[in-house]
């Protein structure tokens, strides 16, 4: 006799979902998360919830301006989200691309600061790219090596090295402190711009552009067709399918690693040399973490990515406006941001499993 | 592959020491000499329009003293708060600080304001880039070598304020000390930076409290901050162990008041003298009073010549006698007699007979000052130009409005 009572709610796993399914789930998410925050707005503030979301509209896109920020930052970070893609595809938690990137950026910044009069600026700048991709790629080896042959727990370790890079900025930010007093290096090659991005096509931001999106295919078509594509997904699947396979499971490790990395801190590269020309550890600024949304959201497709990342970005300068248009402070905005990124969130799980309610049949989909 | 992987990473440690290493910035032999400044276009009232971009938001002391001053100088001259001036909080001192300074600038402000030492460079960025956009980086001091002349700097002058508000605690000094309840006159100051701004703060605090008790001797801490509420609360907890009676601050939080407050309450003869803002509501008992600096006095000339057209000066400093600094209401507990001894200073400030850094008041290293070079022009910390001792004063915010005060007198001990 079965005396136990069936739980008024069940979950289950779905069947994988046709692709409009599964993003008509997302847009819905999207939607549902708008007018809880609506709701949120008008309970708080007592403001109209649609004067709120036409204010982060506009501080995203309000003027031209406003837009190449939001598309340079979106580059930024779809960048590290590129960076990160391999790493969590093999299933390696790099959760430490902040350190890649700063590491990149500190490089950058004291190739720029040392050599900014004595080298070409496209000659410094293909130094400094190639540099920083080596101290990214560093890195990224150190706690895939631990991994491969001591089986550290990477997620630690690379969390850990963050605070080692965090550290070592602020200790590069005393060293090069411009004015003195400051705090801060103020903008390096202010005068001569020596070692800055040129402008591309006529753009502030084409270089990162450029970069970012060749960067972007150049994953994709790796991650899709390349034979080291395939490793990085048999070692995610399953390490010991990959060994059966006679696949070297410590190298692919730490090659993957070393791409990760060295991709990252080519994101700390055009964060200094493309956008901020200074140094700070906002240079990175929480990316490296926000990043990894980035990645997973999009399940490592890195043109789904732009759109993850474009979102992300539009929401926090639109925060940003928010507080000073509406003299909230920015808590409220990031309420809100918080609030659309648990809908997101939240829906991937009922794009992968279904909630059966009491009495229902199990088959009834 | 192991051997070049190996090369390669030994390239990059040699090439990221390299850059690490390298900190001689390069080195201008001649000095620059000031761009002359010119008239430009009178501004109709209506047409002004003012951004403000604030290092934190109204929950730090510095910014509201911002925030108030600007308010205060718009509604003098008639200009619209709510339409004409855009506020922009919590921005960080890096390149965000550019793009809202670009963003202010494409939103039509005519003037944009920052105010905060570290934004300077990322404000003088936006000003090569916006020549006909005024922009002031309050507390900075560069404006005068800028190679763009559309930009201000503008700093009161703190110390009078600091000194007068130093008078305060000495009064409160000399009475427990008479009355016995303290021998030994042992004052602390949570600082912020270990940078001539705070220093030139504390030595003219210090100065005050002598001129009261000249026996008084005085420890400072740095918190590395300019907001952290929990590090200045720990910092004067700190002191007030060691036993410092009077608690000193130049940082923007009401951490070290509150702590103050609490050692009061559990019934430690110790009091605090706060800044930027009336310390009073935090520390009812414990706060004599608060060095404050008055924004709107600063504010109101620069928009008037915005407003007028008229050269628009490279540095605004302004002290007692224009109203450009003061302190905030004694705490009940001040001494007996403070007020008057406070309006006798004020006066005395006011009418030149009495000067905060007479090198007649102090000695470093027991001797008396008698040069001072205020301007670094290369970048070693070490003045070259600018002489800032006249006739046996250390003119302070004369040369440019930043503070350059930054000689360790002796009385005074830097814990960190």
């Amino acid at each position: 006799m079965n005396n136990k009572k069936e739980p008024l709610l069940r979950i289950a796993k779905r069947d994988l979902l046709p692709w409009y399914n599964a993003y008509g789930i997302r847009l819905a998410a999207v939607l549902v998360s708008l007018v809880v925050s609506g709701l949120f707005i008008f309970a708080v503030t007592k403001l109209n919830p649609v004067a709120v979301y036409e204010a982060i509209f506009d501080g995203a896109f309000g003027s031209p301006r406003r837009s190449w920020v939001t598309v340079r930052d979106t580059m930024m970070l779809l960048c590290i989200g590129i960076g990160l893609a391999p790493a969590f595809k093999m299933k390696f938690w790099n959760i430490g691309a902040e350190g890649q990137v700063l590491v990149g950026g500190i490089v950058t910044a004291g190739l720029m600061r040392a050599l900014g009069s004595s080298l070409p600026t496209p000659v410094l700048l293909a130094l400094m790219a190639v540099v920083s991709l080596l101290a990214g790629a560093l890195w990224g080896i150190i706690p895939a090596t631990f991994k491969a042959v001591w089986n550290t727990n990477e997620t630690l370790f690379t969390l850990m090295m963050n605070y080692v890079a965090i550290q070592l900025t602020s200790y590069c930010v005393a060293l090069w402190e411009n004015p003195f007093g400051s705090n801060t290096v103020g903008i390096i090659n202010q005068k001569t711009k020596a070692g800055w991005f040129p402008r591309v096509f006529g753009l502030d931001y084409g270089l990162n552009i450029l970069l970012v999106l060749v960067l972007a295919v150049g994953m994709f078509i790796y991650l899709k067709y390349s034979k080291q594509g395939y490793e990085i997904s048999v070692v995610g699947d399953s390490e010991r399918t990959a060994r059966y396979a006679g696949i070297n499971v410590k190298k692919v490790t730490i090659r993957t690693m070393a791409i990760s990395g060295a991709i990252c801190g080519m994101a700390g590269f055009i964060a200094v040399a493309g956008s901020s020309h200074t140094i700070s550890t906002s240079t990175a600024g929480g990316r490296g973490f926000t990043a990894i949304i980035v990645a997973w959201l999009a399940q490592f497709n890195t043109f789904v990515m732009i759109l993850i990342s474009l979102l992300l970005v539009f929401l926090q300068k639109g925060a940003i406006q928010i507080a000073s248009q509406f003299n909230l402070n920015d808590y409220a905005s990031q309420i809100i941001t918080g609030i659309i990124l648990f809908f997101i969130l939240g829906s991937e799980f009922f794009i992968n499993y279904r909630v059966i309610l009491r009495g229902r049949k199990e088959a009834a989909k | 592959m192991k051997k070049f992987l190996a090369m390669l990473l030994a390239l990059v440690m040699v090439l990221g020491l390299a850059a690490c290493g390298e900190n001689t910035p390069t080195n201008e032999a001649e000095w620059p000499t000031p761009l002359p400044r010119e008239a430009r276009d009178p501004i109709e009232k209506a047409d002004l329009k003012i951004g403000l971009i604030c290092v934190h938001d109204i929950n730090s002391g510095y910014d509201v003293a911002h925030i108030d001053g600007l308010t205060a100088a718009c509604e003098a001259l008639g200009i619209d708060v709510a339409s004409q001036v855009i506020f922009k909080y919590n921005i960080p001192e890096d390149e965000s600080c550019y793009d809202t300074a670009v963003d202010l600038a494409e939103a039509g402000c005519n003037i944009i304001i920052s105010n905060s030492y570290g934004h300077q460079s990322y404000t003088m960025q936006a000003a090569s880039e916006y020549p006909d956009i005024i922009f002031v980086a309050a507390t900075g001091d560069t404006a005068a070598y800028e190679p763009v002349v559309n930009t201000v700097n503008a700093f009161p002058y703190t110390f009078q304020s600091r000194y007068v508000s130093g008078v305060v605690a000495g009064m409160k000094l000399k009475e427990l000390m008479d009355a016995g309840t303290v021998t030994d006159p042992y004052v602390g100051y949570v600082g912020a930076f270990p940078y001539a701004e705070v220093v030139s703060g504390y030595t003219a605090f210090f100065l005050g409290i002598q001129s009261i008790v000249p026996e008084a001797h005085m420890d400072v801490t740095f918190t590395n901050s300019w907001y952290d509420p929990t590090a200045e609360g720990e910092a004067a907890n700190a002191l007030m162990a060691k036993g410092c009676v009077i608690i000193g601050q130049h940082a923007d939080s009401t951490g070290a008041p509150s702590a103050v407050q609490a050692q009061f309450e559990a019934g430690k003869t110790v009091f605090s003298v706060g800044y930027n803002i009336d310390m009073l509501a935090v520390a009812p008992d414990a706060a004599l009073t608060s060095a404050q600096n008055n924004w709107s006095a600063i504010y109101t000339p620069i928009l008037e010549h915005m407003i007028s057209g008229e050269v628009m000066p490279a540095d605004v400093a302004l002290g007692a006698e224009n109203d450009g600094v003061m302190i905030s209401t004694l705490g009940p507990n001040c001494a007996e007699g403070t007020q008057e001894k406070v309006d006798e200073v004020w006066g005395k400030l006011k009418d030149g007979s009495l000067k905060v850094f007479d090198t007649a008041n102090f000695t470093v290293d027991g001797e008396k000052v008698t040069t001072f070079m205020a301007l670094d022009m290369n970048g070693d910390f070490v003045g070259d130009i600018g002489e800032a001792i006249v006739d046996g004063v250390f003119e302070e915010s004369v040369i440019r409005s930043a503070p350059y005060f930054s000689l360790r007198i002796d009385g005074i001990t830097e814990l960190n």
